[in-house]
């Protein structure tokens, strides 16, 4: 079992990385999707999993990120530059992240979930009704960002398998960040706040810095994947910062496991790829999925990352 | 001598939950060098004077003052920071973290740069270094790397203790610390007591009487939430209305 733990990230790793020569366009761009969303997945894990706080917000963050490759472009066939536009998405989500952890870390539990939800939903019907980014059609981005170093093109966001790796680069990228992260002293007073956050006030913690601090990376870190999803769907819409996107990303970190980044990473897998094969089976595969998603957490309560734990209590039971 | 600034003083300190109220018009004084103990029948007030004192909860009117200095609404990590220390009357540790490992997270709380994320927690030799003494302190060196939920409940009362002295408090405020500790571990923290008297103030909440006429300068009694007495230890056992609240029970005597 330890050996499996040990080698399945490593296997998993080597696949990604062999997997354009193998597999055709549609499942490049397609891992490649899920890719981004495991990155936004696992900023949420920083939030949920390690830290305890359940924002059903996080959506914002993702999507204002998408609005403003958008928004920077001067027209829709032309692409804003990379090295301007990336910085200015990320620090977008930074600031409202800020905000809106500023305003709802006052409150605590349910309340918390309530606020997150009401104040990413004011983000949403900011560009759902009005004429900012197209209003409820969203716009059409024709053109990808350039990302050029000197006068050479470093990579080419419109080739598919260069995408691809580039999404592999930023996934390994923010999983070692947040590892190193989680490793720290921060990460550990993020733990203890999770654990008992009354202790951690009264050994000296400043727990609401701490928590904003975490919420306001957390944004950051969802708008760095809000961008790259804007530039390979090239479209941005309204959709991108809905609840509903809150809820999914909040369900991958759920079905994966929680505060483990893994979960996250394995979650978004099991959650697009089975969207994507319940879809193709039935019309009504959000029926399909819903009954999924319930039997896991029922069969697997840490996650499908901690399905080995649960099949060694199940068989200790029985034995 | 005790110094003429108390280390920690209330004074006047009421607190109201609605129409009850918990703490009513209390002024008591902590001194360096002094072991103050607070005793008192179940719902006196004790915990939640404890609990204004170490910034949890804010008082309906009075004020606090820590070494002169007036906290007036200070919230729980800034009084920590200033070196009020606590420990809880339910033990508060991290069931997760092994016994150092908690330690070294309380310890941690007084590093600054907490934001250097490149730094891994487990190699800071500062927060180490505190956690290991504040272990040997209580004499849980021998458990250091039990987890917080394997500890007995004596053990997790001990390690309550440890993380409060890792921040380097110089008040302590220690809410039963012996509640529920075999007699050997008792007399092992109430050795610790008198070993950190002479560098702090410490505040004790205890209901075993015998410890506290053993280990006490001053004794303060409540009642309802108000004080019913205050003196030295012999005085206290000689008050008339001290020994009625006590349902004429001789309290403390040898």
């Amino acid at each position: 079992m330890n050996a499996a733990r040990r080698f399945l990230p490593l296997l998993a790793l080597i696949a990604l990385a062999v997997l354009p020569a193998l597999a055709g366009k549609f499942y490049v761009e397609l891992v490649a999707k899920i890719m981004i969303m495991a990155v936004f997945a696992m900023s949420l894990d920083l939030l949920v999993g390690v830290t305890g706080l359940v924002s059903l917000g996080h959506a914002a963050f993702f999507g204002l990120a998408s609005y403003v490759v958008a928004l920077a472009a001067p027209d829709p066939y032309t692409a804003a530059n990379l090295w301007t536009s990336l910085p200015l998405a990320v620090a977008a989500s930074a600031v409202l992240a800020f905000a809106i952890g500023a305003l709802a870390l006052r409150t605590r539990g349910v309340y918390f979930i309530m606020v997150t939800l009401a104040l990413s939903q004011m983000v949403y019907f900011v560009f759902h009704d009005t004429k900012v980014g197209g209003g409820s059609d969203g716009t059409y981005l024709y053109a990808k960002p350039e990302a050029k170093l000197g006068g050479w093109s470093l990579v080419n966001f419109g080739d598919s398998t260069q995408f691809y790796y580039a999404m592999l680069f930023l996934l390994l990228l923010v999983f070692v960040f947040l590892r190193v992260l989680l490793a720290s002293r921060f990460g550990h007073a993020l733990a203890g706040i999770r654990s008992n956050e009354q202790r951690m006030r009264a050994l000296g913690f400043n727990t609401y810095v701490y928590k904003l601090a975490a919420f306001t990376l957390a944004g950051a870190i969802a708008g760095l994947a809000g961008y790259f999803a804007a530039v390979q769907f090239g479209f941005v819409n309204p959709d991108m910062l809905s609840w509903q996107q809150s809820a999914n990303v909040l369900l991958m970190v759920i079905l994966g496991g929680l505060g483990n980044l893994f979960g996250a990473i394995v979650g978004a897998f099991a959650f697009i790829l089975l969207e994507d094969l319940f879809s193709s089976l039935t019309k009504h595969w959000l029926l399909l999925m819903g009954g999924f998603v319930i039997m896991a957490v029922m069969l697997l309560p840490g996650g499908l990352t901690r399905a080995g734990d649960a099949w060694h209590a199940w068989r200790a039971h029985d034995a | 001598m005790p110094e003429p600034t108390p280390a920690l003083a209330a004074r006047n300190l009421t607190r109201r939950f609605g129409g009850v109220v918990a703490v009513d018009d209390v002024s008591l004084e902590v001194r360096h060098g002094q072991i103050h103990a607070l005793i008192g029948p179940n719902g006196a007030g004790k915990s939640t004077l404890i609990n204004l004192l170490a910034g949890e909860l804010a008082p309906t009117s009075g004020t606090i003052a820590l070494r002169g200095a007036s906290m007036a609404r200070a919230r729980p990590h800034r009084l920590a920071l200033l070196g009020v220390g606590r420990t809880f009357q339910r033990s508060n540790v991290f069931r997760n973290l092994s016994a150092f490992e908690n330690c070294r997270l309380a310890a941690q709380a007084r590093l600054p740069r907490a934001w250097a994320l490149h730094e891994r927690a487990s190699r800071c030799d500062v927060s180490a270094t505190a956690a290991t003494q504040a272990l040997a302190a209580v004499g849980l060196t021998a458990r250091s790397d039990a987890p917080g939920e394997a500890l007995s409940h004596g053990e997790r009362r001990e390690l309550e203790i440890a993380m409060c002295l890792a921040t380097e408090p110089s008040v302590l405020l220690l809410d039963e610390p012996l509640a529920g500790m075999a007699a050997e571990e008792s007399t092992r923290v109430l050795d610790l007591l008198r070993r950190l008297r002479p560098e702090r103030a410490i505040l004790l909440v205890e209901h075993d009487m015998d410890a506290v006429f053993a280990v006490a300068d001053v004794i303060t009694v409540m009642a309802d939430g108000s004080v019913l007495a205050s003196g030295t230890p012999e005085a206290v056992r000689n008050d008339a209305t001290v020994r009625e609240a006590y349902l004429g029970e001789p309290i403390g005597s040898p």
